[in-house]
């Protein structure tokens, strides 16, 4: 099976599964950009137009802070936030990884739950609104909290139908047992 | 599962995160080619095999992906201290005590 096209990433949200659970849906492509810097970030603050978040897990309009020098950048005009940074005087590294990851949302009343499934931290002690690399049933991913009942994942294309599968049958599981 | 505290992200997590990358504070010579064949040997391949305490590196794998530094009993298991890499060697008696 071929991991690429059998994840296109589509324009559209396109839905997994779907219980009384949770609900895991793809959604759709937006643009993401690794950026890595170090020493005094204030002219990257002032080319993006906002500041960087300073620790780890922190997210800023989409920007997520995955290490001390490492951040990811989503957005919908890539070739904005380059050329913002482009004429930046701090060293520092700003590449395209559009192409790299598939994002499942898993959303629903036991969406912590299906989690920890795959994923060995406390969940319930992730703060709503951060994000996180994290590993999940083997799998290096990005784990986004925007509230108490939604996630988002970022997974790596080739891992993406390993871990589509096991949330789906996850979900299912989870969807059995409060019937 | 052991929970390990990594020192970047300020946050106590799970092993299953992390990899363990052999004993720390070993310094590359500044100049290879003043090395004996002996000291290379001792660089390269010569390590400790503590029973007890033992400075060794990690690195946040599935995390932030640092490297950083540990103090760990071997016997135990138990994590006496973590600290980022190129700060000093804490000090072992104070870390000893009260966890004896």
């Amino acid at each position: 099976m071929n991991a690429l096209t059998s994840f296109p990433q589509g324009q559209e949200p396109e839905t997994l599964v779907s219980t009384a659970a949770v609900t895991v849906t793809q959604v759709p492509h937006r643009a993401r950009l690794s950026l890595r810097a170090r020493g005094d970030l204030a002219p990257l603050d002032r080319a993006l137009g906002f500041a960087l978040p300073r620790g780890i897990g922190g997210v800023t309009l989409g920007t997520a802070c995955l290490g001390p020098d490492e951040w990811i950048i989503l957005t919908d005009d890539a070739a904005a936030v380059m050329t913002a940074c482009a004429e930046v005087s701090l060293p520092h590294s700003l590449v395209d990884v559009s192409g790299r990851e598939i994002t499942f949302e898993i959303e629903g009343p036991r969406a912590s739950e299906l989690l920890t499934l795959g994923c060995p931290r406390d969940i319930d002690a992730i703060p709503d609104g951060t994000a996180r690399r994290t590993v999940f049933d083997g799998v290096t991913v990005t784990l986004w909290r925007d509230t108490a009942e939604r996630f988002r994942i970022d997974v790596w294309n080739s891992f993406a139908p390993h871990v589509a599968h096991l949330l789906a049958s996850g979900a299912r599981e989870l969807a059995a047992e409060m019937a | 599962m052991l929970l390990i505290h990594c020192p970047h992200c300020q946050e106590t997590l799970p092993e299953a995160e992390f990899t363990y990358a052999g004993q720390a504070h070993i310094v590359r010579p500044a100049d290879p080619m003043s090395q004996t064949d002996e000291q290379w040997e001792e660089f390269l391949f010569i390590r400790q095999n503590a029973k007890g305490a033992h400075y060794e590196r990690w690195r946040h794998l599935h995390g932030c992906g640092r490297f950083f530094n540990a103090v760990r009993d071997t016997v135990s298991d138990r994590f006496l201290t973590t600290y980022v890499s190129g700060a000093p060697r804490p000090d072992l008696s104070s870390l000893m005590e009260g966890k004896a």
